[in-house]
Parts: structure tokens; sequence; C-alpha cells
């Protein structure tokens, strides 16, 4: 693992433009540590999404250095990217789901796009589903799942193939609060297990429920660092195991 | 105990999380036995193993492209076949045609119009490559000059009709061969006139050709309909499945990958498509071909198609899938291009 070297992903000087606009991101340079739990908060239409897209290799910034498992990321080759893309979890935003297959197969996907034999597939999936509380709607489509269902078919597809780097882009957004709480913990748990966790949320009542995690505020595009965290990560003792 | 939500101590299933093919590589792994049959996962079968990975879900013949590209392969199926007919019967007629000399003999006097035939046949009996010649007789020539001059009009010699030899010669009756023959009649038949039928015939080759050139046409700009029907299919069946492509895109599916799925789905398609077309063209061909035969026409008994014919026509619907997997390859490889 790359974990070794300490470092999952640094952004140096990025900057991100959509069309001729001014800069929707500016300036933004941090490192992400392996093992850490990130949470990324800002103000909506401070670039959270932007800022992530970028970290799960769907966009490319305007300018600036990205690296990401120690392997400069602006310059990779094409073919090189669905490896990359292997390593990471994401939970977007807006789920983005496949809306004709089931629970089950949506949550299958990684796996058999990873091209892991298909006797591997069934259980995990199963345990998983069981796990996000959904062992009765294995089989239901998305459009039959409510909004928090959906998002924990999403978020069981970002973390079953325990992913060096798990992207969450307001995984809570759409659930009550307890279960927001219970999602955060298999989050944490995962975390537990050697993957950096990212969180972007503007609930600031989260941040609190994640002893140890670390804060990253993006103010209008801008990068800063409240906590001082980001360049003195505090030290873990089970941050790589 | 199985993990559930509502354990207080929160534990990740141990056995689930997954692959990892080695941090950098992206190449997905080649497994050989993998699910097949099992049970409602069968429809997937192997993904990334060069497998039938089915992602879309499979309308088969439910969904407008298999029945847009039957019907354009029934007509074009059709068009290729009347095509090559057409092209058949007007090669067989030229064949027929081309060795074809018609000797007449012009000279009012019956008997010495007789005696000059006979005279003649044989001397074009003697010029060598001379395959046939036959004095057509006066009951045939009455018969083909009734509808012109009317029954019983040509009896006696009201109506002098020059008598007839029809020749057979191996090869083209070209100019050279005329004159050859010209030469063998020069003394027994001095005012004989020698013709390639062909010659007689010219209006109606041109007539067939533009029927062969017609028919050609057809088949051209059927096969540009067919070519933008499915083509225009299988955008459309891509259209909808975009976000599906994204998805996979962004967990990290390779575009071979991707591009696999979506050539197989629409070949299947496209093949359920073109084989119902396929059928329903030659059932069509099959039934005016026997129409046809019905009629006992000697030109157009020259219409058969050839084994090879048909191979010709079995081309069509072969392109035809051929096509729109191509198509359906680009046009995902194009879309995931613009995706980085
Ligand atoms: N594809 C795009 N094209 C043009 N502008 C965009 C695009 N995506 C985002 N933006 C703009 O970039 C800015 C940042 O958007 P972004 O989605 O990153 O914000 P966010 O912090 O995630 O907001 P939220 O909390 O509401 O999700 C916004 O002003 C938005 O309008
Ligand atoms: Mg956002």
């Amino acid at each position: 693992m790359t974990g070794m070297t300490g470092e999952i992903a640094r952004f140096d000087n990025v900057g991100l433009r959509y069309g001729p606009d001014r800069e929707v991101l500016c300036d933004v340079g941090f490192t992400l540590h392996a093992g850490h739990f990130y949470f990324l908060t800002g103000a909506s239409g401070a670039g959270k999404s932007s800022l992530l897209r970028m970290l799960y290799l769907a966009q490319r910034p305007s300018r600036g250095m990205i690296s990401l498992f120690g392997t400069d990321a602006i310059t990779l080759p094409r073919h090189r990217l669905p490896g990359f893309r292997r390593r990471i979890g994401v939970v977007y935003q807006d789920y983005r789901l496949v809306p004709h297959l089931s629970a089950f197969d949506n949550v299958a996907l990684p796996l058999r796009v990873a091209g892991v034999p298909e006797r591997d597939v069934v259980q995990p999936v199963k345990d998983m589903l069981e796990w996000v509380g959904l062992a009765d709607r294995m089989e239901a489509r998305p459009a039959t799942l409510s909004g928090g269902e959906q998002q924990r078919v999403a978020i069981a597809r970002a973390v079953i193939g325990r992913p060096e780097l798990l992207v969450a882009d307001e995984p809570t957004g759409n659930v009550d609060p307890d279960m927001a709480i219970k999602l955060l913990r298999l989050f944490e748990a995962l975390n537990r297990l050697g993957t950096t966790v990212v969180v972007a949320t503007h609930d600031l009542h989260l941040l609190q429920k994640v002893p140890g995690s670390l804060i990253m505020r993006l103010d209008r595009g801008r990068m800063s660092d409240p906590t001082g965290a980001l360049r003195y990560p505090p030290r873990r003792e089970n941050a790589q195991p | 105990m199985k993990p559930s939500m509502d354990d207080e101590q929160v534990q990740i299933p141990q056995r689930p999380l997954a692959p990892t093919g080695g941090p950098a590589d992206p190449a997905p792994r080649r497994g050989g036995v993998l699910g097949r049959g099992e049970g409602k996962l069968a429809g997937w079968r192997a993904f990334g193993s060069g497998g039938e990975g089915v992602l879309v879900p499979q309308a088969r013949l439910s969904g407008p492209t298999p029945w847009v590209i039957a019907i354009m392969v029934t007509i074009t199926v059709i068009a290729a076949a009347t095509g090559l007919a057409l092209r058949n019967i007007a090669n067989a007629a030229a064949l027929d045609l081309a060795g074809g000399v018609s000797v007449q003999i012009i000279e009012a006097q019956a008997p010495i119009r007789a005696a000059q035939a006979q005279a003649a046949q044989k001397a074009l009996l003697a010029v060598p490559g001379v395959i046939s010649a036959r004095v057509v007789p006066q009951a045939e020539l009455d018969q083909l000059l009734v509808p012109w001059l009317g029954a019983g009009m040509s009896d006696g010699d009201m109506v002098p009709v020059p008598a007839m030899i029809d020749v057979r010669i191996d090869g083209a009756a070209d100019g050279g061969r005329i004159a050859a023959l010209r030469a063998a009649l020069g003394r027994v038949a001095p005012g004989a006139r020698v013709d390639a039928q062909s010659h007689w015939l010219a209006p109606v080759f041109e007539a067939m050709d533009s029927l062969r050139w017609l028919a050609l046409s057809m088949i051209a700009l059927l096969a540009l309909a067919l070519a933008a029907a499915v083509l225009l299919s299988a955008r459309s069946a891509l259209g909808t499945h975009r976000q599906t492509i994204e998805i996979v895109h962004n967990l990290g599916g390779t575009d071979a990958q991707i591009a696999r799925i979506f050539q197989r789905s629409m070949g299947m398609d496209a093949t359920l498509g073109s084989l119902v077309g396929l059928v329903l063209g030659q059932v069509a061909v099959v039934v005016l071909g026997a129409r046809f035969a019905g009629l006992g026409a000697g030109l157009l008994a020259g219409g058969v198609l050839r084994p090879l014919d048909w191979a010709v026509v079995a081309l069509v619907p072969a392109a035809a899938v051929a096509l729109a997997m191509l198509t359906a390859r680009l046009s995902v490889l194009i879309a995931l291009r613009r995706m980085l």
C-alpha cells in the first residue's frame, strides 16, 4: 500500500474553473494522510463537491498539482485511471445508482467491475446490505427505495470493495439523525481497518461525532485550516493497520 | 452473530471487502468460470472476464431497435435479391443472344429463295465455329407475322417474306465473325443480310441495363438507410444508458470493458432483428420467384438466384449486425473519451 508513505493524496496550488468564469476553487493545497478521518465543510456552493470530484478522478484541475497514492494524478495516462478509481470508494451527493439494477446488483457492481469471481461476490454483498439495514430490500430497484435507503445502498456500494480512500459527498443528507450517526459509525469502522475517509458535509453536528477527525474548511473556493490539523496531523496509533 | 445497524459495537463484515487486484493494476482479472447460471445472477455472467457481462437491461425484441433493423433488412434483402435476379436475367439473355446470328435471304421468288436458303445453310455449317444453322420453317415465320399482317396474308407471294436462318456460333457475334459468315455466303446467296441478334435487341439490353442500375442504386440507397437506422438506434440505445456508462466508468470500469458490454447488447438486438428481417425477406423472394416461374417466360427463367447470390443476400443482415456493433462500440468510446 501507498499508505507506507503516509500520504494518500496531496493538492498543491490547485485551481478549478468551469468555463471562462472566475475560479470555483483557488490555490487549494492540503495533504491527506493515510488512516485519518477528514471532514470537509463549507457553505453551499463553496466548492466541496468540485474538490471531491478532482479527488476521485472525475475532474481535472485547471491548474496545480494533484498526487494520489504517491503518483502524479495529472499526468497519469488515461488507461491507468480505472486502476486508481478502483482504490477509491465514492458516495455521490446524488447517489448515482444504476436505475435498472437491484440494490444487490448495485452494491455488487464495484466487485464485478474489478473482476471478482461471482462466488466471492454474493455473500459479501448480502452481508453488507444486511449491515446497512437493507437485508429485506436486496431485490428492490432504486426507484422503489426511499431517499435514505438509496443513500445507504450508495454507501454500501462505496465501501464494499474496502477502498483505500473513501470519499463521501453529503452522505447523510437524506437520513434521520439516528441513521446519520449509524452511517458515520460505518465509516469509522472502515477507517479503523485502514481506509482514509473524507466526508463533505455542512452539518456541523456531525463533526463532533467522530473523535479524532480532522476538519478542512472551504470558504468560497479557498481552503482554510481552522485547527491547523492539516499541516500537523495528530498521530494515531491505529492509523496503519 | 450477524452484524447489524443496531449493534452498539459497529463491526465491518469481515469477509466482504474485496478485490485489490494489486494496487495499480487496472486490468480486470481474467476469471474462468465466473458465475455461470448462478440463479438470479445468471444474466450477469462474468463482467470483467471477457464474458458476456450484461449490465444493460436485456430488452430483447421489446424495444424499437430490433424491429427497425428487421424492417430495413427485409426491404434490403428483397431489393438485393431483385437486383441480382435482374442481373442474372440480363446476363442469361445476353449469353443466349450473343452467339445468335440471323441470316435473311431476301428474294422475291419463292423457289429461288428456298434453294438459296438450303445452300446458305450448308455454306454456313461449313464455317468453323458455327454450332448450328437452322432454316426457320415457313410455318413458324407465318406465325411470327400473323400479328402484323393478319392471318393468311403471307400465303402465296402476296407479301414476299425473306427466308430466315437462325445461326448459333461459339462465342460472341462480333464484327469479325459476322464478316466471315458474309464471306461464306457471298457465293451462294449474294443478297443475304447477316445480323447479330444482339443488334436487334440493343434497346432491350439498354432497358435491362437501366433496370440493373436502378436495382443497384436501390440497394445502395437502402443500405444507406439501413446504416442510418442502425446508427440512430444504436445511439439512442446508448443515450438511454448514458448514466449507466458514467457510473461504471466512475467505478473503475475500463473503456474496453464498457464498450464490450454495449457492443454485445447491441449485437444481440441487431442479430435478432436481422434474422427476422432475413427470414421475412427470403420468404418474400421465394414467393415472388415461384410466381415468376409460374409465368414460364423464357427470359425470366434466367432470373433464378444462384448459391453465390444467396450468399450476397445473406451478407445484408451480417453487415447490419457488424455495423450496429461497430456503431455501439465507437459511440461508447467517444462518450467515454469526453469523461476523463
Ligand atoms: N459543472 C459545473 N459547471 C459550472 N459550474 C459549476 C459546475 N459544478 C459546480 N459549479 C459551480 O461551482 C461552485 C461550487 O459548486 P460545488 O458543487 O462544488 O459546491 P458545494 O460546496 O458542493 O455545494 P453544496 O454544499 O450545495 O453541494 C458553484 O458556484 C457551482 O455553481
Ligand atoms: Mg456539493
